[in-house]
């Protein structure tokens, strides 16, 4: 059964995620990352950021509310039983720290069969309150049996 | 600056998720898929246990990425990972890398993430720009 392409290109709407301290601390200890920049406010400000910052991989928290409906949709017709999280990237832009109020827009990129298998690409682009770009995300989600 | 030319390999990174690190995960990620912190439901679905998530394992991958330049998070600039075996907890996982170019501050790195002869991050590459 081939898979269903209709939704290439289809948007989502915009989530927006405040970025509290106590969450950035939080998922570093959980991921190991014990730099101070990540759990002490002076310590971020003497390395020149704004306020805490988060570990890169926070991208995750702020950015995975935006991907949820993407995911879900019907018209995107996945196969939850039999989906695997196959491939993810990341591209970092301004780094994110305590305070920030990031904004994130899903889409679509591509869904396609190869040896049996449904490849469904969706692309993220989270921004901060001044507009700059702080992530751009491709997650590949892979069906098996198609 | 920290010293990375090609051919060199970074700095390993080990670490061993203990039995409950799926859970904290999950409250810190927000992602409470069961597979990842019920082991019932894990061994119900045809899994051998309950299973990391992926993301985690991408984090000790851009962990080690970061450590390498020096533990700035500026440093990291792009990482692309595939997703193959799958982690478990309590099986120490060992991040490794090797630098496949240089063009000036900027540097490229294969990277990997295996747990015993297990590779659950595959053909990782990673941009550092270093400071």
């Amino acid at each position: 059964m081939p898979v269903k392409t209709e939704a290439v290109g289809k948007e989502y709407p915009a989530t927006t995620y405040e970025v509290g301290l106590e969450k950035i601390r939080e998922y570093a200890n959980a991921v190991g990352q014990t730099e101070p920049v990540h759990h002490d406010r002076e310590a971020a400000k003497a390395a020149g950021f704004r306020d805490v910052v988060a570990p890169p991989m926070f991208a995750v928290v702020y950015s995975s509310p935006a991907m949820g409906p993407a995911i879900l949709d019907p018209d995107v017709d996945i196969n939850f039983a039999a989906m695997v999280h196959g491939g993810q990237e990341f591209v970092w832009g301004e780094p994110v720290c305590a305070g920030d109020e990031i904004t994130t827009r899903a889409e679509v990129s591509e869904i396609y069969e190869k040896d049996g298998k449904g490849f469904y690409v969706f692309e993220s682009v989270s921004t901060n309150q001044d507009g700059d770009e702080v992530v751009r995300a491709t997650w590949t989600n892979i069906v098996r049996g198609v | 600056m920290a010293d990375l030319n090609e051919g060199d390999a970074i700095p390993e990174l080990r670490v061993t998720p203990d039995k409950y690190l799926p859970h904290r995960y999950a409250g810190a990620s927000g992602d409470f898929n069961p597979i990842h912190i019920d082991n019932d439901f894990a061994q119900v679905v045809g899994l051998p246990r309950n299973i990391l998530h992926g993301l985690y394992s991408m984090a000790q991958v851009a962990r080690a990425q970061t450590e390498a330049a020096g533990g700035d998070p500026r440093a990291l600039r792009r990482l692309a990972v595939q997703f193959r075996g799958m982690g478990v907890p309590e099986e120490e996982i060992v991040v490794s890398g090797t630098v496949t170019a240089r063009d000036g501050d900027r540097v490229v790195i294969a990277t990997e993430a295996f747990q015993g002869d297990n590779g659950i991050v595959r053909n990782a590459e990673a941009e550092l720009q270093l400071s």
